[in-house]
C-alpha cells in the first residue's frame, strides 16, 4: 500500500511521528530517504521522543549506527556511505533484531533488508513544506492504513 | 606508571605506551583512510576488517619503541566508546587478551576524554577549564572542575560540525574527508556569502548545524539553477566563517561565565586553520591550546594519558565484562 501525504510544518512532522510511535512493535523497520537537509534525522528525533527516549539524539552519519537503550531500543542509522557497496553484516544483528531500527538512506542497502517493512520518501516542496510517499508491505500495510486515516494532511 | 593505550574506534588502528600520564613513549597509528576514501567515509564492516589485519603488528610495535616489554605495562587503558561498533570490539577484545595474558589491569576510557587530554601532552591543564570538542562525530563544550571531570554545558541538537564539512563538501562535489579540503579553499576565498549563524544567540550553549547545512545546500542549487557561477573558493570561505563565528561565540560565552584558565580544542576539526586563526585572534586573555597535529586526529597516545588520569582519580579498573558502546556519555565517565 502506498499514500502521498504533506508536512507544513515541525508540528505537523511531529504528528506523524507520534501516529508511527503508537504503530511500533520490536523489529520494526523503517526506511527514510530525501535529500540532504530534507528532515531525516530530525523526524526520527520526534519519534524518538515519543518512545520515551530522553537522551539527546543527534545524526548518526559519523558512525553509521547510533543505539539508544529505552523500553524499545532505538538504532539508528544512516547508510549514506554505503551506497556502491549495498550492505554491511555489522547492522544485520541489528536490523534482525528487537529493537526498532530506522534507516536513513535505506534504499542504499535494500538487498539486505527485509521486504516487509515501513518506508518514508521525503521530497522538499519549500523550506517547511514535504511532501511524503508512504509505502508498507506485509504487517506494515494495516500502518500505513493508520496513518492515512489518522494523520490528515 | 606504564599505560598501554588502544584506539580503534573508527578508521585508526593505535597503540601507544606512556608514563605517567604525560610523557609519550611511542604512539603507533595505522591509519586506513586510503582504503576508505574511495567509499566517501568509513565504511564499517572494512574498519573492522583491518583493525583485525593490522591490530597485533601495532601491538607489538608499540612496545618494541618504547623500549619496553608487555610485562613492564601497569595499566592497559582502551576506547570503549564511542564510534563505530564492530571496530571498538576489536580494541577492546585485544586489549582484554593482553590484560588476561599479562595480569595487567584494565580501564575503559571515553574517547573524547582521550581528545581532550591530547592537550595535556604538551600543556600541562589547569582548572577550571574549557574544552571545545569538534570532530566528525561531535560539537560539545565540556567543563573541567578538575582532573577528570567533565561537566557537558553543551552539544549539537543535529549534525556534528565535522560532517557538516563533509556535506558541503559532498555537494559543492569536492572529495572525501570534507574538512581539510573545504578549509584549504577558504584561505585563499573572501566570506562574501551570508549564511547564518545558527543558534549565535540562544543564550545556551548548544549547536546546530543541520540548518545552516540545509542553507547551503539550498544556495548552491538555486544558483545553479540560475546558471548563476559559484565562486567555490568564496562559498568555502562563507561556510566556514559562520561555522567558527558560532564556535568561537559559544566558547567565549562560557569562558567569561565560568571564570575559566585555559581553553582547549580537541578533535579533529581542531586541525581547522580558520578556527585556529580565528579563536587566537579572538580570545587573548587566557591561553587558548590546540593540540599538535599529530595528536589532534585518532591517536591512542590520548587514550593511554586519559586512561592513567581516570586510574589517578577514581582508583577503580574494569575486569574482563567491559564491552564496547556506540553511544557513552562523558559526563557519566567522572
Amino acid at each position: 500500500m502506498e499514500i502521498k501525504k504533506w508536512i507544513k510544518s515541525l508540528d505537523d512532522t511531529e504528528a506523524l511521528a507520534k501516529v508511527i510511535t503508537e504503530n511500533l512493535f520490536p523489529g520494526f523497520i523503517l526506511g527514510l530517504t530525501g535529500d540532504l537537509g530534507s528532515g531525516k534525522t530530525t523526524f526520527t528525533k520526534y519519534l524518538a521522543k515519543h518512545m520515551g527516549i530522553q537522551d539527546n539524539l543527534n545524526s548518526p552519519t559519523f558512525t553509521i549506527l547510533k543505539i539508544y537503550n529505552n523500553s524499545l531500543d532505538l538504532y539508528h542509522m544512516d547508510v549514506y556511505r554505503l551506497e556502491n557497496i549495498g550492505y554491511d553484516y555489522e547492522l544485520d544483528d541489528y536490523i534482525y533484531g528487537n529493537g526498532v531500527s530506522v534507516i536513513e538512506w535505506y534504499e542504499y542497502i535494500d538487498s539486505m533488508l527485509p521486504e516487509d517493512k515501513l518506508e518514508i520518501n521525503i521530497k522538499v516542496l519549500g523550506e517547511f513544506k514535504r511532501q511524503l510517499v508512504i509505502k508498507g508491505k506485509g504487517r506494515y500495510e494495516q500502518i500505513v492504513k493508520d496513518i492515512d486515516n489518522r494523520y490528515g494532511n | 606508571m606504564y599505560v598501554l593505550g588502544v584506539e580503534t574506534s573508527c578508521d585508526e588502528t593505535s597503540v601507544s605506551v606512556t608514563l605517567d600520564g604525560k610523557v609519550v613513549l611511542s604512539n603507533v597509528v595505522l591509519s586506513q583512510i586510503d582504503i576508505h576514501k574511495e567509499y566517501g567515509g568509513v565504511v564499517p564492516e572494512i574498519a573492522s576488517r583491518e583493525h583485525i589485519k593490522g591490530i597485533t603488528v601495532v601491538f607489538d610495535q608499540a612496545i618494541k619503541d618504547a623500549n619496553l616489554e608487555y610485562e613492564d605495562i601497569d595499566l592497559i587503558a582502551v576506547t570503549e566508546g564511542p564510534g563505530l561498533i564492530g571496530s571498538l570490539l576489536i580494541g577492546v577484545n585485544a586489549a582484554k587478551v593482553v590484560s588476561l595474558n599479562y595480569n595487567i589491569p584494565i580501564i575503559g576510557v571515553h574517547h573524547i576524554s582521550g581528545h581532550i587530554y591530547a592537550s595535556h601532552i604538551e600543556n600541562d591543564m589547569q582548572f577550571p577549564l574549557i574544552a571545545l570538542v569538534v570532530s566528525g562525530g561531535h560539537t560539545e563544550l565540556i567543563l573541567m572542575k578538575e582532573h577528570f571531570s567533565f561537566e557537558k554545558l553543551g552539544e549539537t541538537q543535529d549534525d556534528a560540525v565535522g560532517e557538516a564539512y563533509d556535506k558541503v563538501a559532498r555537494v559543492l562535489g569536492l572529495p572525501y574527508p570534507g574538512g581539510p579540503v573545504v578549509d584549504k579553499l577558504a584561505r585563499s576565498g573572501k566570506a562574501e556569502y551570508h549564511f547564518p549563524r545558527p543558534m549565535i544567540d540562544s543564550k545556551d550553549f548548544n549547536f546546530s548545524f543541520s540548518g545552516l547545512k540545509s542553507h547551503v545546500i539550498n544556495l548552491n542549487h538555486n544558483m545553479k539553477q540560475r546558471n548563476e557561477e559559484i565562486n567555490i573558493e568564496n562559498f568555502c570561505a562563507s561556510f566556514q566563517d559562520a561555522v567558527t563565528d558560532v564556535l568561537v561565540q559559544k566558547t567565549i560565552e562560557a569562558k567569561n561565565q565560568y571564570n575559566v584558565k585555559q581553553i582547549l580544542v580537541a578533535g579533529g576539526v581542531a586541525a581547522n586553520s580558520g578556527l585556529r586563526k580565528k579563536m587566537k585572534e579572538s580570545i587573548t586573555d587566557i591561553p587558548v591550546y590546540f593540540p599538535n597535529m599529530k595528536y589532534c586526529t585518532d591517536n591512542a597516545a590520548m587514550i593511554s594519558i586519559a586512561g592513567y588520569h581516570k586510574y589517578q582519580k577514581t582508583k577503580k579498573v574494569d575486569d574482563l565484562m567491559l564491552n564496547g558502546s556506540s553511544r557513552l556519555n562523558l559526563v557519566e565517565e567522572n
